[in-house]
Order: C-alpha cells, then structure tokens, then sequence
C-alpha cells in the first residue's frame, strides 16, 4: 500500500524523521518498499493563467501565450496542444530551477521570445504524464507557489503488507500501529451522521449470507456528476497510486484508502427490482468495468438485481450499472464479505483489484456503517444530492466469531526466553486494541478486535508483544543439544565424492532447467511421454525432463556457439517418467563430452576424443564406488544414440544406464559441431557400493604368462575376456588386456587380441606344470567358443 | 733413472691432454701397467748399487703414486665435466604448461550448497531430500496454506493438476520428515525449486536451502543465535544482522534476516519462524512439548552475494567462461 506521510501524520503525528518512520514500520513487520517524494526538487514554479494562446507565426505546432502570475503578464512560447486562454497551469518563471538542474531561461523559440515555461507533470517529477501542461483547478490561485498550492512537500511511502496484515491497508490501520509502536496518540475523526433528507431506499437480500453477512445501501438522489474532485482528493489518491476519475469514484477510493473499507456506487436508473447478493449461475455474463465480459462461475459471488448480476461481490462492478456523467441518482454500497468467500475467486479470473486485495485478506466486519457514512458526507458535500436512509441487511450471527485467545506468561517467556515485563505485554497487547482481563492461573485472556484477522491462538499474541517489543531486542543464544552419533552407511557413495571426482577429470558441472522443449525430449527420449506442465512459463519449458542429456546436449550447444570447442560437463538431478499412476522421480547423473581428447597444449596432440575416453572416466567412478567388477557393457540400441557406438552399462544383471556416441541425426538436429559423447545412470545405482573387505597377502611369487588370440573382428573382447577368466582357476589374480590389433601379419577379418594373465597362489608357489595346463583349458575353451587360435 | 724426470713430465702433459676416460686408461697402462714406462724403471733398478737402489726405488715409487693420483683428479674431473654436459644437454624449458586434463569444477549453486551443508552439518543437522514433484498437501496444506489462502498467490505456483505441483519451496520435505521421525529433529533440505515468475531477478526455477529444528525448550533466541552465527560464517566477516517481524503461514513468530555488509544497505537473506502449532498438529507432534524453528534461503541469492555475480540468469545459462571464473 502507497500513501502520503502527510495524510498519515493527520491522524498520528510522533515526532520522527521520515528515515525514522521507515525503518519503525519495517522493524515492526510493515516493510518499507519505498520511499520517494511527492515532487522532484523544483522552485520558481507557480500557478500561472493563460490569458491567451495564438498560433506561433512561424511553426504549425507552437502557440504563443500571454500568462498571468497575478502581476504581471508574460509571453511564453508553448508546444503542449492543451494550452488554452482560461487554463491555469503550471508556470515555471524565467529564474525557475526545475528537476535535473534544469534552469529556466529568457529564450528565443523561432524568432519569438519566450519567458518561461508552462510544465506538464513528468517535468516536474509528479508523474510521468506528459500528455500536456497541467491542468489545475479553475479556482487554483495565480500567482501561489505551486509547491505549497499542491502541497508537495511530501513524501510517499510504499509498505508491502503481509497478507494477514489487512487491517493496515488503510490509513486508519496504519496509524494505529504507528501510535503502538511510538506510543502516541491517534486522533481519529469524528464521522457524524449524514443529514437524511428522503426516504428513498432500494430493498437488499442476501441470498448467501455466509459469504455476505452484512450489506448496507443508501439512495442518493440528485448528484451532479459533473462536479470536479476537490484538489486535496485528487492528491491524496494521486500519492497512493490512484488516479482520480470522477467525483463519486474518487470519493470510494478515497474511503477504501482511508479507512480500508471497499465500497461500490451503481447508477440507481439502471438497477432493477432490489439488490440480491448471491452465486453467479455457471456461465452466467457480466461485463465489468475494465470491459472485459466474463463467464462467472458457480462459485463466485455477485452482486444482482432482480434481473442480472451487476458487479462482482468484492471484485469489481459491472460496466452497465456504473456511475456516468449522465447519471443523476446513485446507490451506494458497502458489505462485508467473508473472505473465504472472496478468496482466489479474482485470481481465477486473472484480476486483481484494490478491493478483492482487501476483502480476501478481511475487512473489519464492523467497519461498514461508519465508511457509509463518510462517503456519504464526502459525496454531498463534492456532488451534492439528498441521501436516503442506511439500509442493512445482515446476519449477524453468521459475522466473523471472535473467540478469546489465552496468553501464558511462562510460555510467552519460554518462546522469548527471557521474562517479559507484565506491563509491557498488557500495554502492548491494549494498545493494539485488543481487551485484557486475567485468568484465575494468571494467564491473560485476549478479546480480539474485529480488525484483525490473524490472531486466534496463544502463538499470535507472542508475536504480537515480540514484534513491538521488537525482534532485534530479543535475546540471542546457542540451542544446547543433547550430542548423538548418526549412522553413516559407508557403502553409499556421498554425492559430493562423485561430483568432485568428476571436477578432478576435467568435467564442469552444469544445472540445467527440469523443464524443457517437448521437441527436444522427444528428440532425445521418444519413448516415454514426458508430464507437462498446466500452466507452463513459456513453450520452451513446459514439460519435465525424463532424462538429463537433452538439457546437457543443449549446453553444449550453447557453449560451443560461443567459441568453446572443447566441453566436458556433467550434471545430477531429478528425471520426472510417469509409470502408470506413479511419477518416477529419481536423481539421476550424466556426463556429456566432445572436442579433442586432450586440451590443446604445445605436445601437438589434437586428437578428437571418442567412446573409449569418456568410457575410462566411466569405469573410473564406478571402480570409486567399488563396483566395477559387478558391471558389464553390452551393445545396446538407444533412440537417441549412434546404433553401433552405443553399450548397455548393466550391474549384476540390470541395465543402470546407458553410454554412447550422440547420435548423428541428433547431432545435426541441434547442430552439434563435434562428436558428443555421453552416458547416464541412475544415480543410486552408482552410489550404491561395497564395503572393502581384507583379504590376506601372498607371500610367494606371482606367475604371468601372456597370450596373444586371433579372433574374429566381431568377436567382443569382453566376452573372450570372461571365457578366459571363466576358465583360469581360482587362483587367477588379474587378467589385463594390452593390444588390441588388426593390419600386416593378422588375417582379414580377424583381431589380436593380447591379453597378461597373473596367477598366485595363497599357500605354496605354482608350478610350471600347473599353469601349462591352465593355459591349455583357456586355449581350448576360446578355441571352442570363439574360434580362437593363439597369435604365433 | 735420467729419464724419469722427462718421463713425468710426458705422462703429466698426457694426463692433462687426455679428453675421456678411455685415454686415460691408455696413458695408465702406457706408464703405469706391467709394461709401462715407470714400472720399467723399476725393474732397471737392479743395475744401481745397493746404496743407490733404495733411493731410487724411492723416487720411483713416488713418481707412480703421484701419476696414479693425477689419474685421478684428472678422471674425476672428466667424469664431473662429462655429467655436466649431459645436464646442460637434458635442460628443458620449465615454463611450458604441463601436460594432461585440465580441471573441471562445481556449479557455483552446488558450491555454496555444500558450504551451508557442512556449516550446519558441524552442528548435527543432516541432510534430507524430496521428490520436486509434490502434491498439494505436502507442499500447502500441511504448512497451514489451505486452498484459496493468499499466501498462495505469493508462491506462482506450477501445476499438473488440481493436486499436483512442482514444489515452490523445500518445506514439503520437513513435512515428510516429521511425518516419519520423531523429535528431536535437526535437518536441512536443499535443493530444487519452481515458480511461475521469470524476469532478471526471477527464475523460473531456483535452489532453496530450508532447515528444521523440533526439540523441547527450542526458543526465539536460539533461532536468533544460530542463523547468527550462520551469517557471520557464510560471509566470513561480522555482518549486521537484523530480525524484521514477517508473515509465513507455516511459522508463528515469523521473520526476515537482513543483512549489512559495511555498505550500510539492509539485504533480505533469509526467512524463518517458529514452527506454527497447526503445522505440527498435521504432522502428529505435539506442540505443547515440542517447540521448534524453521528457515529458507535462496541459494542463488546468497551466491550472488558472496561471490559478486550480478544477474540471476547467469546460473542457469551454465556458460563455460562463467561457470569456469567461479569452479
């Protein structure tokens, strides 16, 4: 809420500084937004008269003006198309300094002397109208310091108000707490009565009275809508962000502002039969004032006649029942609303407006006949007109209920840890307008004012006496715990290990968006339907990702358009698939990398990376976490990957992810300029691991033999490699694969592979005899299974 | 025996002539050998008479010692001079960079997270985790914000539908902490967070860092006492902290941590509160005998504080040349 400390000072004036009130309101949980003057710096300006305007003799778009300051008369050269004999306006002098240290200066606009200049409001810093010179009122004094004639000398602040904060956003509210918190006296005006002179009144039911528990109208016949806004109005709605726009408008914003209370004028003519508050019929139209015309729906509560809705109860009015210039009688209104019954109901309809701010939040529920009468006496003295009786409908046993809160001292204390003067919590407590009286075990009971919606258990009244004792006076401590060991299972592999093992290989980490392009997932998972989004920010990111290669594929993209040929990133994170009725959302890690194996350096290697790179730094975290020996790869087939360059990575007989050269297609699809390289596995199965276990050392000799087969091109090594270990003995210590070879002395078609066999035994030292015969079984079984013979 | 004084001087200028270990050899087996020309010498000691034998035998000797010692220095020396060619030959040049991976790095978020973890780490908290996809209940309801409560306009919320939401906090994983363990509770919940709002101070989608901690006697002061501390730690420096009153449906005192940095410019970093009674009464703990406090941080928000990055976006963009000024 935006107001003028002017108009807050009206009601409660303590003596502070404007820096003082600022940092009061938001150490006292009313955060100060903002802070700016009513006017930029100016002098010299005053309220100038147009006594005449003439075409400029030598441009289509001047005029030439006489301008009166009450003494003397100046010829001023004007471009503004409003100028005009008769206006009053803004006249800064010859002499005049205006905002940015802009001075004013005898000139010569197209051979015709100017002395002065007449300013629209963004020339001054009011506003940022610069529609035309400022239009003052017809009574506005030539000749009067502008300053002091629009009391500029003010400065607006802008509190953000918590949502249970409603009773301050209205003047009233705020002075309230700022004379608990200054502990100064709040002068309230004195609201009298308006003078009934008809008995014209126009009958109120309340369909729903849950949601409309209290309705109150008066007729007023006989306005002149046509009058003008008094300037002290206008400015006061101008200082809290609201423009003026006719006379009884004005005058409800104007109550809403001061008193926080919403209400709502009709044109009386264009009502029919009486008032009924009720649902809105599903589907039902109302066009409202902003002119736009909605579908209600059955949850919305309107405000009728007996033909049609008229406006939306607590929102807005409707278009056609509003007050014109054509009209002469109007009925206002002014009803509590539950704010239950208002809440998210503008949102629904993307509004929000001043009035729905306030009743979601709450009004005070018996606020009602004081606004009426207010505004009533505001209207006859702008418009003049004859006002009708009040009439109320309400159910008052469907108003808010207000139960009594009990404060205990000891918990108070307990909450503070510190013993809270009595006196202090009573005056802050009673100040705050809530009436105490004390419980036989000397607790206080708590009447809460009808005011406030937020207080309706023991924790709200503590906040309470701490938030105007103050929370930076509250005392500090280190909580004492009773200390206790958490079990730490040391087979999982922290996150933060894989992460920096990753960063020690050379990979930057990335965090990418969980939501993404629906043509890039599919580019990337066309199997599983990724969950979308309902209310998406953009297109680009509406539906969850279901796997973290398509957001990392994209930084390298982006990367390598801005001249970084060589990345290596990975990233962990949630992947979103539904399964049925289940959403799988499980944390997941992938490596992606492309550009030359090495950093370019002086060694001349420039050889671009490929599959077996980013496979060893694979092995590598999965050798971390003690796994290794559990895992294989298979060929595999993966939509997004290239169909030869792709294997399964399976542990103890599960597929845990996958590795692969990025397809090409993908590839060129997002204009990928190297051959990108990536794998992802669920990142569980990674940290999953093993705890070591100690085996004891051989004290004799390790025996090795080498051996070179020929096989089949076709034939994978890995399986050759299993065939052998299968094979070898249990006392087979390592298997270690050295060459692989293809070219000049190996047939076509056929590889060498050469393989370093190391055997040891436990107990005694082997013999040659026993390791011949080893070597004939694995001879044999390769020979047998992959047509293997021995490289001569 | 006339000869031996010129014969020195022949094996001394050969010594002092020879270039490598193998002419020295020569000259030892030339002078000093079986057959060499001093141990010649020797063997014509046998014309001398018996007085002179001594004497000369003497001199003799003493001119092979001598050599032999010369040999020496001279070998050592040539040792010493060939070494010192071998170094000057294997000389490299120091300054080239060195050869292999470069070094990756952590994500400026990951970074400060890990640094919040262990700061509250150091006192007991250990870390909980949840699904980003929340339904209603954890994520509103059961933090006492009931469908239609403004507050719920203040969190933009994403939706799947009626029921389901990306989470727009990290709340929800206290709730199902409390759901599941009994107090005391000592636990911070970092990661992922969504809302609807996106501009150069707004992601769409951000990191939070909350913590919970449910005991008996848990007071004001203590929450006061350790986001303190907490402060004054992450910054590395004795920051003004101050606690302005605020609103949050899921605590009771509620409030706003700023900071002052020496700039004299009040910074919002934090928001916390007492665990609301409602909040407790959904997840089954007794608010009577258990009181507790709770707090959330914007991760980015701190690192762009600490690390002086001036545009929200920057994290989420994961340029290299960014993301590589801060590993």
């Amino acid at each position: 809420m935006k107001f003028s400390e002017q108009w807050l000072r009206e009601w409660v004036n303590p003596s502070i500084t404007t820096e003082e009130l600022e940092s009061l309101l938001s150490l006292s949980g009313l955060e100060v937004d903002g802070v700016e003057k009513a006017a930029d710096d100016f002098s010299g300006v005053v309220v100038g008269e147009i006594l005449s305007a003439e075409q400029h003799p030598n441009a289509d778009k001047l005029q030439v003006c006489s301008v009166s300051d009450g003494n003397e008369t100046f010829q001023v050269v004007c471009g503004a198309s409003n100028a005009r004999a008769g206006l009053k306006t803004a006249f800064a002098k010859v002499g005049a300094v205006l905002p940015g240290d802009f001075k004013i200066k005898k000139a010569k606009l197209r051979q015709v002397e100017s002395f002065g200049m007449l300013c629209a409001e963004d020339e001054l810093g009011i506003s940022d109208d610069h529609g035309g010179i400022m239009e003052l009122a017809t009574d506005a004094p030539v000749g009067a310091d502008l300053r002091e004639y629009l009391n500029l000398n003010d400065t607006i602040l802008e509190v953000d108000l918590t949502p249970n904060r409603s009773d301050c956003l209205g003047i009233a509210g705020l002075a309230r707490e700022v004379g608990v918190l200054t502990q100064t006296t709040v002068t309230v005006p004195e609201v009298a009565a308006a003078s009934v002179s008809i008995d014209e009144t126009f009958g109120i039911e309340l369909i729903d009275n849950d949601a409309c528990p209290r309705y109150l109208g008066r007729v007023i016949k006989g306005v002149n809508p046509t009058a003008t806004t008094p300037l002290w109005m206008v400015e006061k709605l101008r200082r809290s962000g609201v423009r003026a726009i006719d006379p009884v408008v004005d005058v409800t914003n104007y109550v809403l502002l001061e008193l926080g209370q919403p209400m709502h004028a009709f044109d009386l003519a264009k009502l029919s039969g009486g008032i009924r508050v009720r649902l809105a019929e599903q589907g039902e139209k109302l066009e409202l004032l902003d002119g736009s015309e909605v579908e209600l729906n059955d949850d919305t509560l309107v405000i009728a006649d007996h033909e049609k809705a008229v406006a939306m109860a607590g929102i807005m009015g409707g278009e056609q029942t509003k007050v014109t210039e054509e009209s002469s009688d109007i009925f206002l209104e002014c009803a509590f609303f539950e704010p239950i019954a208002i809440a998210g109901r503008a949102r629904s309809y993307g509004l929000h407006t001043d009035s729905s701010h306030r009743y979601e939040r709450g009004v005070d529920f018996t606020l009602q006949a004081k606004a009426m009468e207010r505004a009533t006496n505001l209207l006859l003295e702008i418009v003049g007109g004859e006002a009708g009786p009040v009439t109320e409908a309400v159910a008052e046993d469907k108003l808010p209920a207000r139960d009594d809160v009990i404060l205990r001292p000891e918990r108070l204390n307990q909450i503070l840890a510190m013993a809270m003067p009595a006196e202090k919590v009573e005056d802050i407590l009673t100040r705050l307008g809530l009436e105490l009286s004390t419980e036989a075990n000397g607790a206080w009971r708590a009447k809460v004012p009808s005011h406030r919606f937020d207080i309706s258990i023991e924790e709200d009244l503590i906040e309470e006496v701490a938030r105007v004792y103050g929370y930076d006076n509250l005392p500090v401590k280190s909580p004492t715990m009773a200390l206790g060991i958490e079990a730490q299972p040391e087979a999982i592999k922290p996150i933060r290990l894989i992460r920096q093992s990753l960063a020690a290989r050379g990979y930057q980490e990335a965090i990418t968006f969980s939501f993404i392009e629906p043509a890039l997932s599919n580019l990337f998972d066309p199997v599983n339907k990724p969950i979308a989004l309902a209310n998406p920010i953009s297109a680009d990111l509406s539906v969850m990702r279901t796997t973290l290669i398509a957001g990392l594929a994209k930084t390298v993209q982006y990367n390598q358009n801005r001249q970084q040929s060589r990345v290596r990133l990975f990233e962990t994170g949630q992947c979103f698939i539904q399964q049925g009725e289940e959403m799988v959302q499980d944390p997941m890690l992938a490596v992606i990398a492309t550009g030359s194996r090495d950093p370019e350096g002086w060694t001349g290697q420039s050889d671009a990376m490929d599959f077996f790179d980013l496979k060893g730094d694979l092995e590598t975290l999965l050798a971390d976490s003690g796994i290794l020996d559990q895992c294989r790869f298979e060929p595999a087939e993966h939509p997004a990957l290239h169909p030869g360059q792709t294997a399964k990575i399976i542990r103890n007989d599960n597929v845990i992810g996958y590795i692969g050269a990025l397809h090409p297609k993908v590839q060129k699809e997002l204009g990928l300029k190297s051959t990108v390289y990536t794998f992802e596995l669920k990142l569980s199965d990674l940290q999953d691991g093993v705890v070591a276990r100690f085996e004891s050392l051989s004290k004799y000799p390790e025996v090795r033999r080498d051996l070179a087969f020929i096989v089949d091109e076709t034939t994978p090594v890995a399986h050759l490699m299993a065939t052998i270990r299968a094979n070898a003995g249990e006392n087979l210590k390592d298997l270690s694969l050295f060459d692989v070879y293809q070219g000049k002395g190996v047939e076509e078609q056929r590889k060498s592979v050469a393989l370093g066999l190391t055997w040891q035994d436990a107990s005694r030292t082997l013999n040659d005899e026993e390791i011949n015969d080893l070597v004939d079984q694995i001879v044999s079984s390769a020979q047998e299974q992959f047509g293997a013979s021995l490289r001569s | 025996m006339e000869n031996l004084a010129s014969l020195v001087e022949q094996a001394q200028t050969a010594i002092a002539e020879a270039g490598d270990a193998q002419a020295l050899d020569q000259i030892r087996v030339q002078y000093l050998g079986k057959k060499g020309e001093v141990t010649q010498l020797l063997k014509g000691l046998g014309k001398l008479s018996p007085e002179e034998r001594p004497v000369a035998g003497d001199k003799i000797n003493k001119a092979k010692d001598a050599l032999l010692q010369e040999l020496n220095v001279r070998r050592t020396a040539l040792e010493e001079a060939r070494m010192q060619a071998k170094l000057a030959a294997e000389t490299i040049d120091v300054t080239l960079p060195g050869r292999g991976q470069t070094v990756g790095g952590l994500h400026p978020v990951t970074k400060t997270i890990q640094r919040i973890e262990d700061f509250f780490g150091s006192i007991g908290f250990s870390v909980a985790e949840g699904p980003e996809i929340e339904d209603d209940y954890h994520n509103f309801e059961a933090l006492n914000i009931p469908a239609h409560h403004p507050a719920r306009a203040m969190h933009d919320t994403f939706y799947f539908n009626a029921n389901t939401v990306l989470r727009t906090h990290t709340s929800p994983v206290q709730v199902r902490t409390m759901e599941s363990e009994k107090p005391p509770i000592r636990i911070i919940c970092p990661g992922r967070v969504y809302r609807c709002d996106s501009d150069q101070t707004h992601s769409p989608m951000f990191h939070q860092v909350e913590g919970l901690l449910v005991d008996k006697n848990i007071s004001f002061a203590d929450l006061k006492g350790i986001l303190e501390q907490f402060l004054k730690a992450f910054f590395e420096d004795d920051v003004k902290v101050r606690f302005r009153p605020s609103y949050f449906p899921f605590t009771e005192p509620s409030i706003e941590v700023d900071i002052d940095r020496g700039d004299g410019k009040w910074l919002e970093v934090l928001g916390c509160g007492m665990v609301h009674p409602k909040v407790f009464e959904y997840s089954g703990i007794d608010s009577e005998e258990y009181t507790g406090f709770a707090f959330g941080m914007g991760v980015e928000r701190l690192a762009m504080l600490r690390y002086g990055v001036n545009d929200l976006r920057l994290f989420f963009d994961n340029d290299l040349r960014f993301l590589n000024q801060l590993r």
